[in-house]
């Protein structure tokens, strides 16, 4: 905090940087110390959950130099856009209630243990009033969202869990309110108090696990460059935000920068990686004339090309409105905790007005009447219920979360339980997604061989070049001392070994994806690349079988491509599908009565995983792909699938038990509320009783990933 | 009764002002960033940094 700020007279201006590579506190260390390192910057406080930086520097210092001083530490970042501005978190609003109830509860249980105790009379009075003093704002305040929920429903002439939450916490307000202006006897603050506690702190732990899921669409937006260097018709080179390009504009796209607008190119001759677009990861060449789009990454070579559409016209922007579509369809699902309320508040709410008329025809009055059915209301409130779902979900969300697998949120746990086909994505998704050099190709190179190409492919950040360094280094051996090491835009990696030159370079002969090489005086070596399937796939495959998911491919790749995976697979599959085919497979399979599971990781997955009932995508994938998706696995075995959909059935069943148990405590008080034998003290114990036996129940998830 | 009269108070006070502790910090967006609290734990000071 105290960091020596060199200039202080001239206030400082801030600047917010996504950083989307940013997980671990090693990476918050490295932003921070990097950027404080520069002598502008006072200030750099990174907040991970939003993966931002907010930087605090001298109005002299520009947003490019920020952006350039992450890159030389290696990470990528973008200026945080307006429109893009953090989505607010779901947890945050509901702290401040969580916080109230519990202050009131507490305060409220120990004024009301001394009543239980005994306290008569003046005590008694003042007890009922200082509650009262602290319960009735308390109660106002923390019950606000189940209030504004249960409004909304009711508008629309709906009903879910909210509606008899406030129904029950209002009257028995009221009545506790009536009882202390008139001197009774009991007061029901404590009961209502706490029960708004569990609530709240079962609905703040479904917000967690909502707040880490991301929707999709701003991550997309965020892969769009923000803009582009413009030739302008006097030959000048200008930079133009990706908003104010417009088609007929020639923009110069250097090597590893991303397209802001699709186009055509005009001149120069590149490889151009269009994984964030087709999920597929081989490099694409590209020459004057061919369309490309924007999102792709420019790889070897600087090419001009002609603006066709920019902005919400680009191909981009419309998967991004597909997914927002898919993504509205999935919303109208609703929650088993909602669904189980339309069945138990219809049923509360008659056993309450039953009993309620019940005293009045024996002859009870209409104050004692009242009470009863209250007390019938007050102990039958869902506060178990409340706490039924998320418990179990929170429970199995860590063991999945061990295991590698990560659960956005609890939906996703209860619609993954449900599904009953899965459509699954080749490349990244069956295969690894990732060239690897083939291992008989290394074999037949000498040790000196190996040496060279792995000195040299380390020079390079292509991605074959990437992929022979890997797994040369994975296969225990070392770089040789290399001179004068330059890499050549479309061509590849030459340098000199003991005078003699070597290149690491693209083969002459175009194919499949391979690289060549040509050290002066030995035979030319060709190494190949293949997109190998994930290790245990077929395994993972025919466990799905088992637990009655039947699968099958919907790749974007070519048929060829397909029909070899699902040779090896033994699947059906549908190739070339564009992400307008994809989603409308998925909803064909809906239409039929199924429930889809989509398991996808590139952009053009983007929809369907969005579309589909539950979705699963790798961690390598894009970022639309990890942020569309329900359940993301880390680390290269589909076991997860398997995995993910039993742990999903099982937290469900767990749910179920909870009901069940929440339930059937309710069953064995109501006889005693409807006969009007129910005081607070009872009602604050079977309230906290049957809460612990439902988080009790649910820890029995912790193994079950 | 007496003791009541005091301890009660007592009591409530000691309860708001942790209620407005909590508050203050909300207000101040300590909550805003629970994962890297968790993480910034992890983060070696260097020797001489920021003393």
């Amino acid at each position: 905090m105290n960091a020596v700020v060199p200039i202080v007279d001239e206030p400082l201006s801030e600047t917010v940087l996504v950083v989307p590579g940013m997980h671990c506190a090693g990476c918050m260390a490295k932003v921070e110390r990097g950027l404080e390192q520069m002598p502008a910057v006072a200030r750099a406080r990174v907040n991970l959950t939003a993966r931002q930086v907010r930087v605090a520097h001298h109005p002299d210092v520009s947003v490019p130099d920020l952006v350039a001083a992450l890159e030389a530490i290696g990470f990528a970042s973008q200026p945080r856009s307006e429109e893009l501005g953090a989505r607010p978190s779901a947890v945050k609003p509901l702290l401040a209630p969580l916080a109230v109830a519990g202050f009131a509860a507490m305060n409220v249980m120990l004024l009301s243990v001394s009543i239980w105790s005994g306290a008569e009379g003046g005590t008694r009075w003042l007890f009922h009033w200082l509650s009262a003093l602290i319960g009735v704002p308390a109660t106002a305040y923390a019950g606000w969202p189940f209030f504004a929920s249960a409004w909304s429903a009711l508008r629309r002439l709906r009903t879910n869990m909210d509606v008899p939450i406030s129904i029950g916490v209002l009257l028995a307000t009221a009545l506790s309110l009536y009882e202390t202006v008139t001197g009774g006897h009991t007061a029901w603050f404590d009961g209502t108090l706490m029960l708004l506690f569990f609530l709240l702190a079962g609905r703040t732990l479904d917000a967690m696990m909502r707040d880490r899921a991301r929707a999709g669409v701003d991550a997309l937006l965020r892969q769009a460059a923000p803009g582009a260097m413009v030739l302008t018709p006097g030959g000048k080179l200008e930079w133009l935000g990706a908003a104010s390009l417009a088609p007929g504009m020639l923009m110069r796209v250097a090597a590893g920068e991303r397209l802001a607008a699709d186009g055509a190119i005009v001149s120069g001759r590149t490889a151009l990686d269009q994984s964030l677009l087709t999920g597929e990861s081989a490099p694409v060449r590209a020459e004057p004339g061919q369309a490309v789009h924007a999102g792709t990454l420019n790889l070897d070579a600087p090419i001009d090309v002609r603006v066709t559409a920019a902005g919400a016209d680009t191909s981009l922007a419309e998967i991004a409105r597909l997914m927002e579509a898919a993504g509205q369809a999935r919303s109208a699902y609703v929650r088993i905790a909602d669904r189980a309320a339309r069945l138990y508040a219809p049923a509360v709410h008659s056993l309450a007005l039953a009993s309620f008329i019940g005293w009045m025809l024996m002859g009870a009055g209409a104050y004692q009447s009242t009470v009863i059915a209250i007390a019938v209301l007050i102990i039958t409130c869902p506060c178990a219920i409340g706490l039924a779902v998320p418990v179990a979900q929170v429970v199995a969300c860590g063991a999945l979360m061990r295991a590698g697998i990560m659960v956005k949120d609890g939906s996703a746990l209860e619609r993954l339980a449900g599904v009953d086909r899965a459509l699954i994505d080749k490349t990244g998704s069956l295969t690894l997604g990732r060239p690897v050099p083939d291992a008989a190709a290394l074999a037949v190179l000498s040790e000196r061989e190996r040496g060279i190409a792995l000195a040299l492919a380390s020079h390079s950040r292509h991605p074959l070049s990437r992929a022979l360094a890997d797994a040369l280094i994975v296969g225990g051996h070392f770089p040789a001392a290399l001179e004068d090491v330059r890499e050549v835009p479309g061509y590849g990696v030459r340098g000199l070994w003991q005078g003699m030159p070597v290149a690491l370079r693209r083969p002459e002969v175009a194919g499949r994806m391979a690289v060549a090489l040509h050290v002066t005086d030995w035979p030319v070596r060709l190494i190949g690349f293949t997109d190998a399937l994930r290790p245990d796939c077929c395994e993972a495959l025919a466990q799905l079988t088992a637990l009655g998911v039947q699968s099958s491919i919907l790749s974007g790749d070519n048929a060829g491509a397909v029909a070899e995976v699902a040779r090896l697979t033994g699947l059906t599959g549908q190739a070339s599908a564009s992400p307008r085919d994809k989603t409308d497979a998925i909803h064909r399979l809906q239409n039929g009565g199924h429930f889809v599971l989509m398991v996808g990781d590139g952009l053009n997955d983007g929809p369907a995983l969005a579309a589909a009932d539950a979705s699963i995508a790798p961690g390598t994938a894009s970022d639309v792909g990890r942020q569309a998706a329900d359940v993301v696995f880390l680390g290269d075995s589909l076991s997860a699938l398997p995995r993910a959909v039993r742990a999903a059935r099982a937290t469900l069943q767990v749910v179920r038990q909870n009901f069940a148990l929440a339930v059937g405590y309710n069953v064995l008080a109501v006889p005693l509320a409807v006969l009007g034998h129910v005081t607070p003290l009872i009602a604050a114990v079977a309230m906290a009783s049957s809460s612990i036996l439902v988080i009790a129940n649910s820890l029995r998830l912790a193994r079950v990933a | 009764m007496t003791s009541l009269a005091t301890l009660i108070p007592i009591a409530l006070f000691l309860g708001l002002c942790s209620l407005g502790t909590f508050f203050w910090a909300l207000r101040g967006g300590q909550f805003d960033d629970l994962e890297g609290a968790a993480n910034r734990i992890l983060i070696d000071e260097e020797p001489g940094e920021r003393p």
